[in-house]
């Protein structure tokens, strides 16, 4: 079972239309809320007239902050359910109504009155950090953090990161040259493609249920509880199947809006999904960043020191910016020994949509700035950039920025898919190539590596049970969101037992009263986590069973096996008996019972890792490394500064591939977005901060055919405490695509592209310097 | 207010009370249960919400219902065992779903009405529709594959 590539178990259902989605529901009363959103992105709210709101048809209720004067959030709690006394961002929610229809709702939101007094932006991260007045948070001082952070409130810091590993004078002296480089993208988004969505309603037993297409649904609960002060055991969270996600339905926002829109209707059935507008910016964004980093070799090409600089765009509020500014740091040298490395990281606020997390969780965005810098040191060094990275690349007996040990069982083979990656993207024939007098090929690479950062006790569980058939039911509280995890822990569970996966059934909703509690579905964890407490679980239905057969069969549980759906003799496999009759307890043919119903179940919890030291960052974040390399192919239009994306590479050290196909499709479509986010996605603001381009329309992603060729190939040195050895790969294959891009297109135009989204605009004004030159053409 | 209309929904007549302003895909998803169809961005950039509409595929976010009375509206849930449907699992061509039911529908009409479609044909059409999960790769060979057999069936043996 396990290489095998087993077809996804919701498969049938996806292909016909009749897989459901939290929106994909109605039921007569049930009532529909429309978020009224900010159309600017700092002002102060002077008043909201809801009256003429009231009077429109259909209308049930309208919430507005002051009825919930409450601030959330998961790092720290500065965000209001919806926007008091004043508005941060661009988009950001003021009212929800509440009405019999969804354009009933609609209409009621333009008849609600506000008055604003406008206030300056924060713009950019670099203003930020000047102070500018009016702070984001003027409030700060005052409010509850959640996480240990070092905020420095009067520059709209919430968290600085320090990482200090050796003596970076040392270093500097020890350097015969040095880089240094300035790197930026704008905030993105998620755009996954079934917007956000709940349901909520509120029963008299005082029972609160909500339907969300969410990460993380125990986590709602715990939020619902804690904010509403009600007793956690009372909420109940469906998710159904979630239509992608990539991070960004991690946060918990659009459920207190929903539980509050509820509240206020009686308890009533309420839904509330956003319309892709308020998707892109009301909601939580991917993070932008500015950096600068400076890179130490010797002559040789040898790294000795990093001195490295992120500034983090957390937007309006940290959510889960502050995280990821300190895996960043964490990470900050991407997977190269460097024994001298200071890193500062900023999450800095300013009035741009908030940031959450984002598939690759701060490793794409410290992979950009690394691998920029790395590229840059090898021309300066006249060294072959894939020689530079090889000779540098991270072995077992290395430590990490936060000095966490690196062993074989914890870091794959980095110099290795480096090795694997120059063969398959023919790096030998040259980086640059003209294939006519105007186009030319060019080719970049890019490490990367991740490791998962999670609470140092994040936990999962699962639950096997049996129908009388054999057949085995397998509840886990992953969520399904396309990565397959469903899938792959069927395979897992088919393998331990030895049977067909078709004999397994995988429950694909997660019920949080039913579910086992599964800390989120995120950072590629799911199979490693939850793989772990399937296989526990399997143990533990087998000697459940084997308990059972040993009446059957009248020997020692010890002398059994199971397998084939049978449990058998060890010593004379011919004496066996079928699973399905020992699942239940067993009956002896005089009809008496003995034994007891098979319930197997298994859990798991991250160990060994540990909180970091607050100056030099030292500790152990995650789990693993997941190392790899990968590489982009260009065909580069000299005159137009077009250009064609043909080829794409990834070499990943996976451990154990569980499912081939499946787990191509997880690269690939992670490739496919990197390349996406680096060659046309970004918000663009204006100078109010008013985001210019919230739809599909303006916001371009990759489409059919705009796709590169994809090359894919997996190492397997097995994570020792991996199921059979497996990682996660669900996010990697973004990671290093923003900048094997960059280099190919660096190398292509002959000058440093060093801003994401690279367009042919962006070429041209770096090599031109914006000037149109007829002459030139 | 609501009108009452008879739409012709996957070979069925459907009698329903219809807003005027009601776009197909509300009336596809509210009234008729059919949630097959997504709605992804409600304003044609997604092809999320693609139906098919006298055989041609349409995003049914931009049609009214009213629109849609004396057609043949087909929608995923009108499509049963297809060669497209078995192809998009074999070569594993999705991963949330959430596209799936529009990809299919566009992939559909254009195997039935244009079964020799060269490479430029199917990149435009397939354009319309954003899959944010794959890398597209799985798609067009579920595409081709099923072009493929369409041209050896449809050859004159
Ligand atoms: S929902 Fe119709 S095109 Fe996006
Ligand atoms: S499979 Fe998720 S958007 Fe296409």
């Amino acid at each position: 079972m396990i290489g095998k590539s087993v077809p996804r178990k919701e498969g049938n259902n996806k292909v016909t239309g009749a897989a459901k989605y939290t929106n994909d529901f109605s039921v007569a009363g049930l009532l529909h809320a429309k978020l009224l959103t900010s159309p600017h992105a700092h002002a102060t709210i002077k008043s909201i007239d809801v009256r003429e709101a009231k009077k429109c048809p259909g209308v049930r209720a309208i919430v507005t902050g002051v009825d919930y004067p409450i601030l959330t959030g998961s790092a720290i709690e500065d965000r209001p359910i919806l926007a008091l006394e004043k508005v941060r961002y661009f988009g950001e929610p003021i009212a929800v109504v509440v009405a019999d229809t969804e354009y009933e709702a609609q209409n009621a939101c333009t008849f609600i009155k506000v008055e604003y007094e406008i206030l300056p932006v924060v713009n950019t991260v670099e203003e930020a950090l000047e102070g500018k007045h009016p702070l984001v948070h003027e409030e700060f001082k005052n409010y509850t953090q959640v996480k240990e952070l070092r905020p420095d409130p009067t520059r709209n810091v919430s968290n600085h990161v320090t990482v200090r590993k050796g003596n970076i004078n040392e270093g500097r002296t020890l350097s015969d040259i040095t880089v240094e480089i300035d790197v930026s993208f704008p905030q993105s988004d998620h755009a996954a493609m079934e917007t956000r969505s709940v349901r909520a309603e509120i029963l008299p037993s005082g029972e609160v249920y909500l339907h969300s297409s969410s990460q993380a649904p125990f986590t709602i609960k715990q939020s619902i509880g804690k904010y509403f002060n009600i007793n956690e055991n009372k909420v109940i969270v469906h998710t159904p199947l979630v239509g992608g996600a990539f991070g960004g339905k991690a946060a918990i926002q659009l459920e207190l809006i929903a539980y509050a829109a509820s509240k206020a209707v009686g308890g009533k059935l309420v839904t509330l999904t956003n319309t892709r507008e308020d998707d892109m910016v009301s909601s939580p964004v991917h993070i932008g960043m500015s950096a600068n980093v400076k890179l130490g070799a010797t002559n040789q090409g040898e790294l000795i020191m990093a001195e490295i600089k992120f500034l983090f765009d957390s937007g309006a509020y940290v959510d889960e910016a502050s995280d990821i500014t300190t895996t960043a740091a964490l990470n900050c040298t991407g997977p190269y020994k460097i024994n001298h490395v200071w890193c500062d990281s900023y999450c800095v606020y300013t009035n741009h949509p908030y940031s959450t997390s984002f598939r690759g969780y701060g490793h794409s965005e410290l992979g950009f700035a690394i691998e920029r810098a790395m590229e840059i040191l090898a021309n300066k060094l006249k060294i072959d950039p894939m020689e530079l990275r090889i000779k540098n690349a991270i072995k077992p007996g290395d430590t990490t920025p936060s000095q966490a040990p690196l062993t074989k069982g914890n870091i794959g083979n980095t110099a290795k898919c480096l090795e694997r990656v120059k063969e398959l993207i023919n790096w030998e024939e040259g980086q640059v190539v003209p294939i006519s007098d105007r186009i030319i090929k060019a080719k970049g690479i890019s490490s990367l590596w991740k490791t998962s950062m999670s609470p140092t006790n994040a936990s999962t569980g699962a639950i096997i049970t049996f129908n009388k058939d054999g057949t085995m039911n397998l509840n886990v509280g992953v969520v399904e969101m396309g990565q397959g995890t469903k899938t792959t822990l069927t395979q897992l569970l088919a393998e331990s037992m030895k049977v067909d996966e078709s004999k397994i059934h995988v429950k694909m909703e997660v019920d949080t009263q039913t579910s086992p509690r599964h800390w989120k579905t995120v950072a590629s964890t799911a199979t490693f986590m939850a793989g772990n407490a399937v296989l526990e679980a399997a143990e533990d239905a087998k000697r459940q069973l084997k308990n059972n057969a040993a009446y059957a069969l009248r020997c020692k549980p010890e002398e059994l096996e199971v397998g084939e759906a049978r449990v058998y003799l060890k010593s004379n496999p011919k004496s066996n008996v079928n699973v399905k009759d020992v699942a239940h307890g067993y009956k002896y043919e005089n009809g008496n019972a003995v034994g007891s119903l098979v319930i197997g179940h298994g859990s798991f919890m991250m160990n060994h890792l540990t909180k970091k030291d607050p100056q030099t960052g030292k500790g152990v974040p995650g789990p693993a490394w997941t190392v790899g390399a990968q590489a982009v192919e260009v065909e580069f239009d000299t005159k137009t500064f077009f250009y064609k994306i043909t080829k794409a590479v990834t070499v990943l050290d996976v451990g154990k591939v569980i499912n081939p196909k499946g787990a191509r499709g997880q690269v690939t479509g992670a490739m496919c977005m990197g390349l996406s986010w680096a060659s046309r996605e970004g918000f663009t603001f204006d100078e109010n901060g008013i985001v210019l381009n919230n739809q599909f329309r303006t916001y371009k992603t990759i489409r059919y055919n705009e796709n590169p060729k994809y090359i894919v190939e997996f190492l397997e040195t097995p994570q020792s405490d991996g199921p059979y050895g497996a990682r996660g790969l669900g996010e990697h294959g973004v990671i290093g695509m923003p900048a094997a891009l960059a280099n190919s297109l660096s190398a292509a135009a002959g000058v440093p592209i060093n801003q994401l989204p690279i367009v042919p605009e962006s070429i041209w004004r770096q090599k031109r310097g914006g000037v149109y030159d007829i002459n030139k053409f | 207010m609501k009108q009452m209309v008879e739409l012709t929904v996957n070979g069925e007549k459907k009698r329903i009370y219809v807003r005027p302003a009601a776009t197909l895909l509300n009336t596809l998803r509210e009234e008729l249960g059919l949630t097959g169809a997504k709605p992804g961005c409600e304003n044609g950039d997604c092809g999320a919400c693609t139906i098919n509409f006298d055989g041609r595929p349409m995003k049914s976010c931009l049609t009214l219902s009213i629109e849609a009375v004396d057609h043949q509206v087909t929608t995923i849930e009108g499509l049963i065992d297809t060669p497209i449907q078995q192809a998009f699992v074999k070569q594993f061509a999705f991963q949330c779903g959430y596209c799936t039911s529009g990809f299919i529908m566009n992939c559909h009409a254009l195997a039935e009405l244009y079964p020799n479609a060269n490479e430029y044909q199917i990149k435009d059409w397939l354009q319309s529709n954003i899959c944010r999960c794959t890398g597209y790769e799985e798609i067009e060979a579920a595409i081709t594959e099923v072009l493929k057999n369409k041209a050896i069936e449809d050859t004159p043996s």
